[in-house]
């Protein structure tokens, strides 16, 4: 059954205000195949059923469902590899020179999701620079979705998940085998810390970041929000710091306060020197 | 760019293939260990192969440690692709002496991001 012109607006609506994904009439198909999947668990007979109630009864939790439901959650580890490479030849080596007085690092991933990327850039610490083990090292990781957040915080993956950019020496380095699973070690996870943070709505006091990874959550957002989120991305950011966009994303255009850092592919920023 | 392709299974190399060619690489077949070192031979040293494990005559680890013995090909990147899940089978993959490991079932994707850790990604 077609989803009618009107609930569609509604779920648009609510998803743009919630979370800044812009939902373009072609996503109508979208939507309406995430919620058909949310209508399912939910017990409605149909989406638009199940719009009507989180629209008559905003309290009762239907409302999140639905938003995180429209939220894509495609990440891998390493993804990409280029920002790793930055990350290990160029940006770390930097910043342990700069802050070897301090002995202090803070790094954020702003959009998360399952949780391969901080895990990702944990893993890499662990690997290249032994001697951050006698550093302070903060990396938050934060999502919109608390659902994901749960899932991230296991550090449990499929197969088809530890398939997709994780050398086999690291799998087999970091993770445990339990049943069809691979679970990270707790020596990784614990160097994380998950919390919710919604980009586009006030963000909670953070320290100042070393590195700033808000990669492939950009694409999904208008204009007027990017600018908004690079505008704040540029208050935390140490003036010495590095920014991590994804492959489709960049600060042209929108924020004339960065500049891209030579390194082929690798979607890395700094502050522009005034 | 070349690959190796070892496989008993016509369909997996037919699948391999297909995946290796549309990423312009030319691919060289075989359909289990012993060819597999025949085909080094004859062809010399490939950019990269791809090895299944359970095989006839020669399997994928054993082709693997011949391989490794000989010095001309200590550095040839080869990824093992198989069914074998177990970390202890991974481990003992990686001290014969694969590069990488890949376990089925697998999509052209991620091959390519194997492809793109091992460095020999298609341009
Ligand atoms: C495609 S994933 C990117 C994951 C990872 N950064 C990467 O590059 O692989 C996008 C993530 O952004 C999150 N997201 C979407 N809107 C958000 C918002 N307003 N605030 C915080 N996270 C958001 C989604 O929940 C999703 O997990």
């Amino acid at each position: 059954m077609a989803l009618s012109q009107a609930a569609f607006e509604f779920a648009r609506t609510l998803v743009r205000q919630r979370s800044g994904i812009v939902l373009e009439n072609e996503k109508a198909y979208l939507v309406e195949s995430r919620l058909t999947v949310v209508a399912r668990n939910e017990g409605f007979a149909s989406v638009d059923l199940l719009l009507e109630q989180a629209r008559t009864q905003p309290l009762n939790g239907l409302q999140v469902k639905v938003v995180e439901a429209m939220t894509t959650n495609e990440t891998s580890f390493f993804r990409d590899v280029q920002p790793f490479e930055a990350l290990r030849q160029l940006v770390l080596p930097d910043l342990i020179k700069r802050r070897a007085q301090e002995k202090q690092l803070t790094i954020w991933c702003g959009a998360a999701s399952t949780g391969q990327e901080p895990y990702s850039l944990a893993i890499l610490l662990r690997e290249h620079f032994p001697i951050l083990a006698g550093w302070k090292v903060n990396i938050l990781a934060t999502d919109l979705s608390l659902e994901i957040l749960e899932r991230a915080k296991r550090g449990r993956y499929s197969q088809v998940e530890v398939n997709r950019g994780l050398s086999a020496r690291l799998l087999v380095k970091f993770f445990d085998k339990q049943g069809l699973e691979w679970q990270l070690k707790e020596d990784i996870r614990r160097l994380i810390t998950f919390r919710q943070l919604n980009l586009i709505e006030a963000w909670p006091w953070m320290a100042p970041a070393d590195v700033i990874l808000v990669r492939n959550v950009l694409i999904y957002f208008d204009v007027e929000t990017k600018k908004a989120i690079l505008g704040k991305v540029k208050r935390l950011l140490r003036p010495d710091g590095f920014l991590f966009l994804g492959g489709a994303e960049t600060t042209m255009n929108l924020d004339d306060g960065f500049d891209r850092v030579e390194f082929e592919r690798a979607g890395c920023y700094r502050l522009r020197k005034s | 760019m070349r690959a190796l392709v070892i496989d008993d299974s016509r369909a997996m190399r037919s699948i391999l293939g297909k995946i290796m060619g549309e990423l312009r690489y030319e691919v060289v077949e075989a359909v289990n260990g012993r060819h597999g070192l025949e085909r080094l031979r004859e062809i010399g040293k490939p950019d990269l192969v791809l090895v299944d494990w359970n095989m006839p005559e020669m399997n994928g680890l054993d082709f693997i440690r011949a391989v490794r013995a000989d010095r001309a090909f200590q550095d040839l990147v080869i990824m093992m692709v198989t069914t074998e899940t177990e970390m202890a089978q991974v481990a003992k993959a990686l001290e014969a002496g694969a590069t990488e490991y890949l376990m089925k079932p697998f999509t052209k994707d991620t091959i390519i991001e194997k492809l793109a850790l091992l460095g020999v990604a298609p341009a």
